[in-house]
């Protein structure tokens, strides 16, 4: 489903320093229906690799195939097409300040150009699938982190996306809530959908169960089915 | 397409009733720019007005000679008529133009006595010649002083006034050049200002315009509640604009009277109300729709 092809990204200084590079010569396939954690610490290339994914950069070297879709070859007219086939998870939530619960949510359903019917029969299922029914009304200012984040997760969802993206999802959450979430997202996997989640919590990826790719400095050091958190 | 529209209504009248503060300020701004607009637009029939009322004030007399009879002058007249530049000739006699400066001078006892003491009619028959256009005047003097009846003229005043004449002319002009100058200046201020308002008020969005790209929102999605936020900016300041004009004209409309009664500053508003309030209306949305694409354009690059 998801093909990445010797991919590098190196960000040229702009204080005349040697340039970085976050992603180096990276390749690997994700299957359909899959759960792949990505995981290494801070600085290892985690987000830019889920960003090169969302075409929100471009790389330096290398191709990611979507379907067989080269996704840099897409005009950007086009990208929202691409877009709308994956459901982000951002760890600072990146919700609309100033959209309600449902607004946020509405918003994604409208934007892929869903009936008004079809957006009042989902998100109430999907507010009741992430557990937060009685917040439709509310404005993320009046959510807490936890309830935010499961937000953002009903509106990737919302529109039945091929992959979801989720970049350190619990980043920002305490224990109780981190645990919360990544059951949530293994429901949405046991669903059907693919599951990319970018993480740098060894409890939480130990307790997976599933396959890991480890990035270091920008290197896929380490491809285990039923991979651990190993530094 | 109905549906998409009246949503992209519908989130654009949101966005800018939930920001009421940011909105309520970019209307102030607009409000400047759209007076600036309608002043542009009042000012160019009362200048016209103004013209043409010291144009209708501009003529030139031909005095004729003390012998010259009332039919020579008539059929003076006559030949005066066939030039195409003249607008309008009156005739006036000798006991005319005494007639008229006694009722002139009539609270100056001296000047009459001495008129009297004079013992004679000392006027001349004259006509007073009007031309379609100030700049025909010299024309109309030359023929007159190098027709076929020169003989009979004794004087043209046409010289005499010309400096006057000119003078008025000149300052008009100039008046009218500065005028256009400030105008094109202020509008570009005040244009600038206004963009710059709506770019302020779109940067503070512009996390928000990434993130709908990102999660799938096409160009046009994202711009649409943009482009309606900027039309109801647009027709909030025209018409907040068209009640300030009017209150203004109701309350400068007797005062101005007065002073020039050529100008009825309502009934210049009631002849000009349909093109005035189009005016507002597309200059306010016009400046708003425009502002709002090109401040958008730069956050949909992602």
């Amino acid at each position: 489903m998801l093909s990445i092809e010797n991919i590098s990204k190196i960000y040229p200084s702009r204080s005349g320093n040697s340039p970085t590079t976050a992603l180096n010569n990276v390749s690997f396939k994700i299957k359909e229906k899959e759960f792949v954690s990505i995981v290494g610490k801070s600085g290892a290339g985690k987000t830019t690799l889920l960003k090169l994914i969302l075409a929100e950069e471009k790389p330096t070297q290398g191709q990611i195939f979507f379907d067989s879709q080269n996704i840099y070859q897409i005009k950007r007219s086009q990208l929202p097409l691409l877009r709308q086939r994956i459901g982000t998870v951002f760890q600072d939530y990146k919700l609309f300040p100033s959209k309600t619960t449902y607004e946020n949510i509405a918003y994604v359903m409208e934007a892929m150009g869903a009936s008004n019917e079809e957006i009042r029969r989902d998100i109430p299922q999907i507010l009741e699938l992430v557990g937060m029914a009685g917040k439709a009304d509310n404005f993320p200012t009046e959510l807490s982190g936890g309830e935010r984040q499961r937000v953002t997760i009903a509106r990737a969802l919302v529109h039945r996306p091929d992959i979801i993206l989720a970049d350190e999802p619990t980043g920002n959450l305490d224990p109780y809530h981190t645990f919360d979430i990544i059951r949530l997202l293994v429901k949405i996997y046991e669903l059907g959908t693919t599951v990319i989640l970018a993480t740098h919590d060894k409890e939480v990826i130990n307790n997976l169960g599933k396959r890991v790719i480890t990035l270091d400095q920008g290197k896929i050091i380490r491809d285990e089915e039923r991979g651990r958190f190993i530094l | 397409m109905f549906t998409s529209l009246k949503r992209t209504i519908k989130t654009g009248w949101k966005n800018f009733s939930r920001n009421i503060a940011l909105s309520v300020a970019t209307i102030s701004i607009m409000i400047m720019v759209v007076s600036l607009a309608t002043l542009l637009f009042l000012l160019g029939p009362i200048s016209d007005i103004l013209i043409s009322d010291i144009e209708e004030k501009v003529d030139v007399s031909v005095y004729f000679k003390e012998d010259v009879s009332p039919e020579d002058i008539l059929a003076a007249e006559e030949e005066i008529y066939k030039i195409s530049e003249v607008k309008e000739i009156e005739y006036v006699s000798k006991d005319q133009a005494l007639e008229r400066f006694t009722e002139n001078h009539k609270d100056d006892p001296d000047l009459l006595e001495s008129l009297t003491e004079v013992g004679y009619n000392p006027f001349l028959a004259s006509l007073n010649i009007r031309a379609w256009e100030v700049s025909q005047y010299g024309q109309v003097a030359s023929f007159l002083e190098t027709g076929p009846f020169k003989d009979l003229i004794d004087k043209v005043d046409y010289y005499q006034r010309k400096p006057v004449i000119d003078k008025v002319f000149a300052l008009i002009s100039s008046i009218n050049k500065t005028g256009i100058f400030f105008s094109i200046v202020l509008g570009a201020i005040a244009i600038l200002v206004a963009f710059n308002t709506i770019r302020i008020a779109i940067y503070n969005s512009n996390k928000e315009i990434s993130i709908m790209r990102l999660v799938g929102a096409s160009n046009w999605f994202i711009r649409g509640p943009f482009l309606i936020q900027g039309i109801i900016v647009g027709v909030f300041a025209a018409l907040i604009t068209l009640l300030i004009t009017l209150v203004i004209c109701w309350g400068l409309n007797s005062r101005i009277g007065l002073i020039i009664p050529e100008v009825s500053m309502l009934g210049l508003l009631a002849g000009n109300f349909w093109m005035l309030l189009l005016i507002q209306l597309a200059t306010g949305t016009g400046l708003g729709v425009i502002s709002s694409l090109i401040a958008t354009r730069k956050y949909l690059k992602i």
